[in-house]
């Protein structure tokens, strides 16, 4: 089990690493430089804003500098940003994105998983039909049209709702929602296949043959397997929970990472790009691996098949 | 037991009616029309495959139409800016007055392109590193297969929006960047199918007959693939369609004076609670659109697996 855990946490690190050379080399690509700007700047300033970014060194020096920073937890300054480090701007940032994520995820996997018990119990009746219905349209419909069609109905038709803003508990409703819509769809789907699967199995047969109430049977040998694949669904729910964030803090006026993710991009704030790029795969990363070991710890098969190089 | 004497009627000709018996009057049925003949009852997927082929005729004739009315997507008619439905402007018009009806269809077929060009190119480099991995093995399938799991563990989306920060956005950057890392599940899906399918014996009497490896490869074992492959690609189109609509809400989507139904929507959102007619038709097809791939792509995995045959 240490062997596997480590193994996967090498292999975390190689990827951050190969993603963070590939952001520095992809943004030293773009032609022309950060202090080009309309006006032209004195030679003199010029030269002292270059060496303080450290831009007159050769490339070599510059990546390896930009990677001994990034150990010290350094990401550089904003561009565009007047005095703001990157590193600053997501410690301000991040806690409401991370709230946000974190009850989307709570919900959607709480949401997704009572919807896939209930149609695969009412399997071929009206409750799964809905349940289908509902998660066809859970994939089917892009993150920004639900929180916009959200924001319309309970905050400018019905006005239950604050449009925008984080003030108060209730206007994380509507951001949780829309950002749990999709990974709900889909653990929905997930979970009723697999229950589907499990319910017809001989241990459950056996389980029902020996009296036990429906209810045991259910927590204890359905869901319990069938919660396995869910577990690898983990890693991929985060990454549309970050993407997610991104476009439902632009609509509803979250000051959360997101919105500066969107906003680097339509100023072109480069460095910014890169910081938050970098910590955005920090966290898909560190998911992943997250998964894996959960994986690991929950499925006994694993150890046994990861003997014989399974892959 | 006597035995049974043997009579000249024994070797009479038989006749006409009787001959008959002996055909066989049924078709043969090939896998692909046995996985049709299914589709065809589902009765979803069918609806789904005809809505889907009627967007995709009005993405074609739809520009065509408006010019008829004399209409087109990048005029701008600045006096009659944000105009709701109403008989010149079908669909309304947008912030600079431009004609809504020509610039959704037109949207819808650059949306559609994104998708197809998008899975094409999967298709196409999925097919040749997966086919090259499974049917090589060892060595080759070993490096190979770590340089897909490397490229893999990068998140996508952000190497992505990376790519298109530095190219400048267009439909041939936004499809370069979709396909950079959309081909290692095409190619380990091709991978895992080629395995399996190169050591049945049709593989083996297609060797000893001196079959060249490239010929081996698309003619015998390709096709045998197909169907899991098709199923990907259905489902790749809509997700696509999906990242190109996200990457238009960063502003990163094909620019103007073109638009996909993303930019329209992201177009739309900035003064949708004033004129919420500019994102109806948008929205509407790019979320039709989602729903029929997705329900056409289920119905066609169901199809071909044999598996589901009852």
């Amino acid at each position: 089990m240490l062997k596997y855990v480590s193994k996967k946490f090498l292999s975390m690190l190689a990827s951050l690493f190969v993603l963070a050379s590939a952001t520095f080399f992809l943004m030293k690509l773009i032609p022309g430089d950060p202090f080009l700007r309309e006006k032209a700047i004195p030679e003199k300033i010029k030269e002292s804003l270059y060496a303080m970014y450290g831009l007159d060194q050769p490339i070599w020096k510059q990546y390896l500098m930009y990677l001994n920073n990034l150990l010290h937890g350094d990401l550089g300054m904003s561009m565009k940003q007047q005095y703001m480090s990157v590193t600053r701007i997501i410690k301000d940032s991040f806690v409401y994105s991370a709230q946000i994520g974190v009850l989307a995820i709570i919900v959607s996997v709480a949401a997704g998983l009572i919807l896939g018990i209930i149609a695969a119990l009412n399997h071929r009746k009206l409750l799964d039909s809905l349940t289908i219905v509902v998660a066809v349209l859970g994939v089917s419909i892009p993150n920004f049209l639900a929180a916009s069609a959200l924001q319309y109905v309970f905050g400018l038709k019905l006005r239950l709702l604050d449009v925008s803003g984080l003030n108060d508990w209730t206007d994380y409703i509507m951001p949780v929602l829309a950002l749990s819509f999709l990974p709900a769809a889909f653990i929905a789907r997930l979970t009723r296949s697999t229950m589907l699967e499990v319910l017809s199995a001989d241990y459950i047969k056996t389980a029902r043959s020996k009296g036990l109430s429906g209810r045991i049977i259910l927590v204890r040998h359905a869901l319990r397997n069938a919660i396995l694949p869910v577990v690898t669904y983990i890693g991929p729910m985060t990454a549309n929970i970050i993407t997610g964030s991104v476009v439902v803090e632009q609509i509803f006026g979250i000051g959360g990472i997101g919105k500066f993710f969107v906003q680097s991009i339509t100023n072109r704030d480069y460095t910014l790009i890169m910081g938050l790029t970098l910590f955005y795969g920090i966290i898909l990363m560190v998911a992943r691996f997250l998964t894996d070991v959960a994986y690991g710890f929950v499925d006994p098969r694993i150890k046994l098949s990861r003997g014989k190089g399974a892959k | 037991m006597a035995e049974k004497m043997l009579t000249p009627d024994d070797f009479a000709k038989l006749s006409k009616e009787e001959k008959k018996t002996e055909t066989v009057v049924r078709e043969s049925i090939s896998a692909w029309k046995d996985a049709w003949l299914r589709l065809k009852t589902n009765k979803m997927a069918m609806v789904s495959l005809a809505i889907l082929v009627v967007i995709i005729i009005m993405a074609i004739i739809g520009p065509w139409i408006s010019e008829l009315m004399g209409q087109d997507y990048s005029t701008n008619h600045l006096k009659e800016k944000n105009t709701s439905p109403n008989g010149t402007y079908w669909f309304g018009t947008d912030n600079l007055g431009r004609d809504m009806f020509a610039r959704t269809w037109m949207g819808t077929g650059i949306s559609l392109q994104v998708g197809f060009y998008a899975a094409l190119a999967d298709l196409v480099i999925g097919v040749i590193m997966g086919g090259i991995m499974g049917y090589f093995g060892g060595r080759v399938d070993e490096i190979l297969n770590r340089f897909c799991e490397v490229l893999y563990s990068i998140p996508s989306m952000l190497i992505i929006i990376l790519l298109i920060v530095i190219m400048e956005p267009s439909m041939f950057t936004i499809v370069l960047a979709l396909s950079i890392t959309g081909w290692i599940n095409m190619a380990w899906l091709v991978r895992g199918q080629i395995m399996q399918l190169k050591n049945q014996e049709y593989v083996m009497a297609a060797q000893a007959l001196g079959a060249s490896t490239p010929r081996i490869l698309f003619r015998h074992l390709i096709p045998n693939a197909m169907g899991p492959i098709i199923v990907t690609l259905t489902l790749t189109v809509p997700s696509a369609i999906f990242a190109e609509a996200f990457l238009s809400f960063l502003g990163l989507g094909v620019q103007s004076p073109s638009a996909s139904l993303g930019t329209m929507i992201n177009d739309a959102i900035k003064a949708w609670t004033l004129y919420p007619w500019r994102m109806w038709f948008p929205a509407a097809i790019i979320s039709l659109m989602m729903l029929c791939f997705n329900i056409f792509g289920d119905g066609l995995r169901d199809a071909l697996d044999p598996k589901m045959k009852k």
